[in-house]
């Protein structure tokens, strides 16, 4: 995106900033993005964000676990090596079955887990050395931020916020 | 206030008609002497040739196993049949005679006990709701309290079962039969009379009875109290009462549970003991008693008897029938794999019997009652669906019946096991029973609970994660 201006709304209280959010969306305006230093419960509602899949995600990951699992002890205590150990039946994976299930539960979990965590990671860009995009610091700590793009009605958006209990407005230019 | 409809009534009724039609059933066709049992089994086995075959095989291989087996846990006669090998027949006659005889006896019991576990249970996820001061629970209240009303009948009727047990009128528990805490006596079992401190036909009448009596109690009480309550206007001073009476009751209740699950299920084994198995059983009754009590808040408010309760409360009953189903699987598999994996004789002869003789309720209840609810109410949005609640509540339902049939049966019943008239007679006499005692009792009361410190929150309660799908969040903030 070129240089284009963008509105910095600051709020200091969460039930004033989800306030905001609606009366923003009603008048038609596009949100980009709000910081908030905690989560705000019903904000994702307010903006009309769509509903995450990351638990979808999960459970795909858990089975895979699963399968994981399942061939890795069949290929080892079965098809590589079926050696007698304390006299457990090795004949066919399902004769050995419950002494699995403690892998087969910890193998699903840890998938699921770390799969859906890394995902998350990478959906929202998060890493190591990554550069914070925090338009201001403030909003880490106390303050609630509605950043707004601008385009040649600044005067209009202005007045809104202003309406909506903005303690602090400020037109910027976006690099 | 809700009406307790008529038709409702009758069907409640008519329930308990058929039910008591197909126990008496059970009770006329069962043998009264050896010839007559010999006679029932000679006519299952002519009913066709490939019948009657694979019967007898299976005749023949369980003998073999009870000759093998002289732990074998149901079995008082397998003593006799090992020492005086000549007279297999006539031992194998007398003890299929009587686990034809306790079939009805069975049969009674495994419904009975079902549906008295669930009441019980639901009377202490009520305690744990009040203990825990829980906010989204209370317009939940009156129907949990409506659901306990089924302890008293059912309360009556185990106290029959105990009376008749003591008379020696049934053979359910194989400790009780005559001699076997005799030495010299035919029927004497040292194993068995190593345990009689505990395993003696007082000791256990007495405890079952003060069982009984402590979780009526406080049914009683808190019945009382919490309708008390919705009028009290007395700072608080009632809904104290009811705080630490339930306390109190969480307490007797863990107690009382444990030790009613050794005395009434495990001593149908008497040769068989595990630790967890006062878990087990509580993760299964408990399972089954959240389930039934999002089954009739769907039913009363689809009639609208209940306009607080909206999707958000059907969703955390699920998240209970959800999680408490993987708790019981939990506990069933590490009873069962600690045994399997040690392998202990003495211990193993448990699920010898049950994997061989209920291969098929034993393995399907693990379907019902673990992969079932995992597929079906693992999805959010689903939880919040009343009518695949239904259907998962159904099932697990089912499940926990089957799992009750498979923790009683071999005990008493051992291979003769069926179900036939007098298992679903049993079954529809207590369902007919727990309808007629929930309905009329939630017909009694003001389906809110009024007076409750939380009401306004539990009225107000709401699960974001539903709000996509139209539920209204006007009230979230």
């Amino acid at each position: 995106m070129e240089s284009s201006k963008v509105i910095h709304a600051f709020y200091n209280d969460d039930e004033l900033v989800l306030d905001a959010v609606k009366a923003v969306k009603a008048e038609g305006h596009h949100i980009e993005e709000v910081f908030c230093p905690f989560p705000v419960h019903g904000l994702d509602k307010a903006m009309g964000l769509a509903p995450t899949r990351l638990a979808i995600t999960a459970f795909f990951y858990g089975i895979t676990g699963l399968s994981f699992a399942i061939w890795m002890t069949n290929y080892m205590m079965i098809q590589d090596w079926p050696q007698d150990i304390g006299g457990k039946p090795n004949f066919s994976w399902f004769t050995n079955m419950p002494a699995f299930v403690p892998i087969m539960f910890e193998l699903t979990v840890f998938f699921a887990a770390h799969l859906m965590v890394i995902t998350f990671y990478m959906r929202s860009r998060i890493w190591p050395f990554k550069e914070a995009e925090n338009p201001d610091p403030r909003t880490t700590d106390d303050h609630f931020l509605m950043e707004i793009p601008v385009h040649n009605n600044e005067a209009e958006i202005t007045a809104l916020l202003a309406k909506t209990g903005a303690v602090e407005i400020n037109v910027v230019d976006k690099h | 206030m809700y009406q307790f409809s008529g038709k409702l009534k009758m069907f409640s009724i008519a329930l308990i008609i058929i039910g008591a039609l197909g126990i008496a059933y059970g009770f006329y066709s069962a043998p009264s002497t050896v010839e007559e049992a010999k006679e029932i089994i000679a006519h299952q086995s002519s009913h066709g040739d490939d019948h009657g075959a694979t019967h007898d095989e299976v005749k023949k291989e369980e003998h073999h196993t009870d000759v093998v087996k002289d732990l074998h846990a149901n079995d008082h006669d397998a003593k006799a049949e090992v020492a005086h090998g000549e007279h297999h027949d006539a031992a194998h006659d007398e003890h299929v005679f009587h686990q034809l005889q306790n079939k009805p006896w069975a049969a009674v019991y495994v419904a009975l006990f079902f549906f008295l576990g669930i009441s019980l249970l639901v009377l202490a996820f009520y305690a744990i709701q009040r203990v825990a001061q829980a906010g989204w629970s209370v317009v939940l209240f009156r129907v949990m309290e409506a659901i306990t009303a089924n302890l008293v009948p059912t309360s009556i009727v185990m106290l029959i079962v105990i009376i008749t047990a003591v008379m020696h009128m049934n053979h359910l528990f194989p400790w009780m039969a005559e001699g076997t805490f005799t030495p010299g006596h035919e029927n004497y079992d040292a194993i068995v009379d190593g345990k009689s401190w505990w395993m003696n036909v007082p000791g256990w009448a007495i405890r079952s009875i003060i069982y009984l009596a402590i979780w009526n109690a406080y049914r009683f009480f808190i019945r009382r109290n919490s309708i008390k309550e919705d009028t009290a206007n007395d700072g608080g001073k009632t809904y104290k009462l009811n705080y630490n009476v339930s306390v109190g009751f969480i307490f007797l209740f863990m107690i009382t549970e444990s030790m009613m699950s050794w005395d009434w299920i495990m001593g149908l084994d008497p040769h068989w003991f595990s630790t967890l198995f006062g878990w087990y059983v509580l993760a299964s009754l408990l399972v089954s008693a959240v389930t039934v009590i999002a089954l009739v808040t769907i039913y009363l408010r689809s009639k609208g008897a209940l306009p607080k309760v909206n999707d958000s409360h059907i969703h955390d009953l699920a998240k209970f029938m959800f999680g408490f189903s993987v708790f019981w699987t939990y506990l069933w598999f590490s009873q069962f794999m600690l045994i399997w994996y040690a392998d202990i004789p003495e211990e193993t002869t448990y699920f010898v019997a049950r994997f061989n003789e209920y291969k098929v309720p034993f393995l399907a209840m693990v379907v019902m009652n673990f992969v079932f609810p995992i597929l079906v109410l693992l999805n959010s949005d689903f939880k919040s669906i009343p009518w695949l609640v239904i259907i998962g509540g159904v099932v697990i339902l089912t499940g926990h019946y089957v799992d009750v049939f498979v923790m009683i049966m071999p005990g008493t019943v051992g291979a003769q096991w069926s179900f036939g008239l007098a298992e679903l007679g049993s079954l529809l006499f207590f369902l007919g029973i727990f309808i007629y005692a929930t309905l009329s009792a939630f017909a009694k009361a003001n389906p809110i609970a009024k007076g409750n410190p939380f009401l306004e929150e539990s009225e107000h309660f709401h699960y974001y994660n539903i709000e996509h799908r139209g539920e209204g969040s006007g009230d979230h903030h």
